[in-house]
């Protein structure tokens, strides 16, 4: 049998597989951050395919400052006691002690967070010593892969979090997708040319250039704060959406929750569209991107 | 042949792409005009809480009832299965409460119990078939009427009951589509 991951120098090899099947069973999703196992409840209720268990949501995290770490353990079992779904939580990106402590309360799923503060300037977690499936955000499709090679099964949109401004995650999802149609017109000689300039694995490079897709799930992140907005990045071509401080920040959350993941199953129906954005009372308040004081985008490479 | 892919949420596009492999025309299916269309039905991998939700709130939940009971072949894999069973283990509620099977959710625990196994399933295929069991549920115990398919280790992860057919693994997301092939010959026009 396996032993514990820290020990190993990898996982078993059935457990990449494994994590990355289980990212897609939350496809046409929504993951939603909560802080209390009751928020966890109204969240399972609402029809959330996943919880992401936190102390602050990432709107609090801005407004708090200073440097936000992984959350305390006490409040991610709590949260795992109150729901059946997959329930994840974030450690700082480069913090491989905080993961293997995520992973050993028995976590879903990790996500290596650009939202905390980073613990380590150049180098993000060896996700393959893991048992546990790692999530990662990306704005480009260099950095998606160079996520995937370190082991993560899952890879996100960084967005902008915290904001309830959709923006960077259009453009992060727009920028991924463009990138993977220019790979798929090269001819072959020149996939090692564009892994050299994108910093990414040559083979991994191969693969979205035969597939026309990541080798994993992407979920869209970072900003979400309308049905509407879930919708839009669902059209756009990514698998689900992680929903962060736009429900438990806005006038309704329950009502909120149960629209956006109406609009997420029925992201290209615009009368169902209509219909769950109706009488949501006010959404998060959001913010313009060029008055921050920090973008979380820019943290990671 | 036109199968459906309850296709809300979850394992849909690896249920399409194996069913196109199988020699059959799948179809997503989110409206009732959608159902109406198909032969079979699938119920993928994914959360059955989300799944459930849909089938009642869409009230597509109660067509398929009716259709399966007019004899429509109907496979859940795994969150699938949780909907199918007429009973859920230390819940109240049941789904479309359709096999009789008593289903525990997430029974083996979380994604760091999730496994994977080879093994021939006999009325599927001699050769041993990868199953692969992401946050499972099995069955605790099967009432009179119900083949069962598979146990392993004493627990039912994979059984039948006329034209229902339910797996706790997903071999969707697998090369092999044997059991695909299986839930093709249940439908009465194929043979």
């Amino acid at each position: 049998m396996e032993g514990k991951s820290m020990m190993d120098t990898n996982a078993h090899p059935d457990r990449y597989s494994l994590n990355k099947n289980l990212a897609e069973m939350v496809k046409g999703g929504v993951i939603m951050d909560v802080t209390t196992p009751e928020q966890a409840r109204i969240a399972e209720e609402a029809g959330a395919v996943a919880v992401m268990a936190l102390e602050r949501v990432p709107a609090d995290i801005r407004k708090h400052g200073g440097v936000a770490r992984m959350s305390d353990p006490k409040i991610i079992k709590a949260i795992k006691q109150a729901v059946s779904i997959p329930v994840m939580a974030k450690c700082r990106i480069g913090h491989f002690v905080e993961a293997q402590i995520l992973e050993a309360i028995g976590v879903d799923f990790i996500d290596e967070s650009e939202v905390l503060t980073p613990a380590d300037e150049f180098c993000h977690i060896d996700k393959k010593k893991f048992k546990v499936p790692f999530v990662c955000g990306a704005r480009d499709l260099g950095e998606a892969l160079r996520r995937i090679a370190e082991g993560a099964a899952m890879i996100r949109t960084k967005g902008e979090a915290g904001t309830g401004n959709v923006v960077e995650a259009v453009r992060h999802i727009r920028t991924i997708n463009a990138q993977i149609r220019k790979l798929q017109n090269m001819p072959r000689e020149e996939l090692i040319t564009a892994a050299k300039e994108m910093g990414a694995p040559y083979e991994l490079v191969l693969y979205v250039a035969e597939h026309g897709r990541l080798p994993v799930v992407n979920f869209a992140a970072g900003g979400v704060a309308t049905p509407a907005d879930a919708a839009l990045l669902m059209q756009l071509g990514c698998d689900g959406v992680f929903v962060g401080s736009g429900i438990f920040k806005s006038e309704n959350p329950e009502k909120r929750a149960r629209a956006i993941v109406k609009a997420v199953a029925h992201y290209d129906d615009p009368e169902v569209l209509a219909e769950v954005s109706e009488d949501l009372g006010e959404p998060m308040p959001g913010l313009e991107l060029e008055r921050l004081e920090s973008r979380y985008a820019e943290r990671g490479w | 042949m036109k199968v459906g892919v309850l296709a809300f949420q979850g394992a849909v596009r690896e249920h399409i792409n194996m069913l196109k492999m199988a020699g059959a025309q799948p179809v997503p299916v989110k409206k009732e005009e959608e159902l109406n269309d198909v032969d079979a039905l699938i119920l993928p991998g994914g959360e059955s809480t989300v799944i459930g939700k849909f089938l009642r709130e869409t009230g597509l939940g109660k067509i398929i009832v009716e259709k399966a009971k007019n004899g429509m072949p109907i496979w859940g894999t795994c969150a699938g299965m949780i909907l199918l069973a007429k009973k859920i283990v230390n819940e109240d509620y049941v789904h479309l409460g359709l096999m009789d099977i008593w289903v525990r959710r997430n029974a083996y625990g979380s994604q760091l119990d999730s496994f994977i196994v080879r093994k021939p399933v006999p009325a599927v295929s001699p050769k041993p078939l990868e199953l692969v069991f992401i946050r499972a549920p099995y069955a605790e115990k099967a009432l009179p009427g119900v083949e069962v398919l598979l146990e392993l280790d004493g627990k039912i992860v994979a059984a039948r009951q006329n034209n229902l057919l339910a797996t706790a693994f997903h071999p969707e997301v697998t090369d092999d589509p044997s059991f695909h092939k299986f839930f093709l010959e249940m439908i009465p026009s194929s043979k």
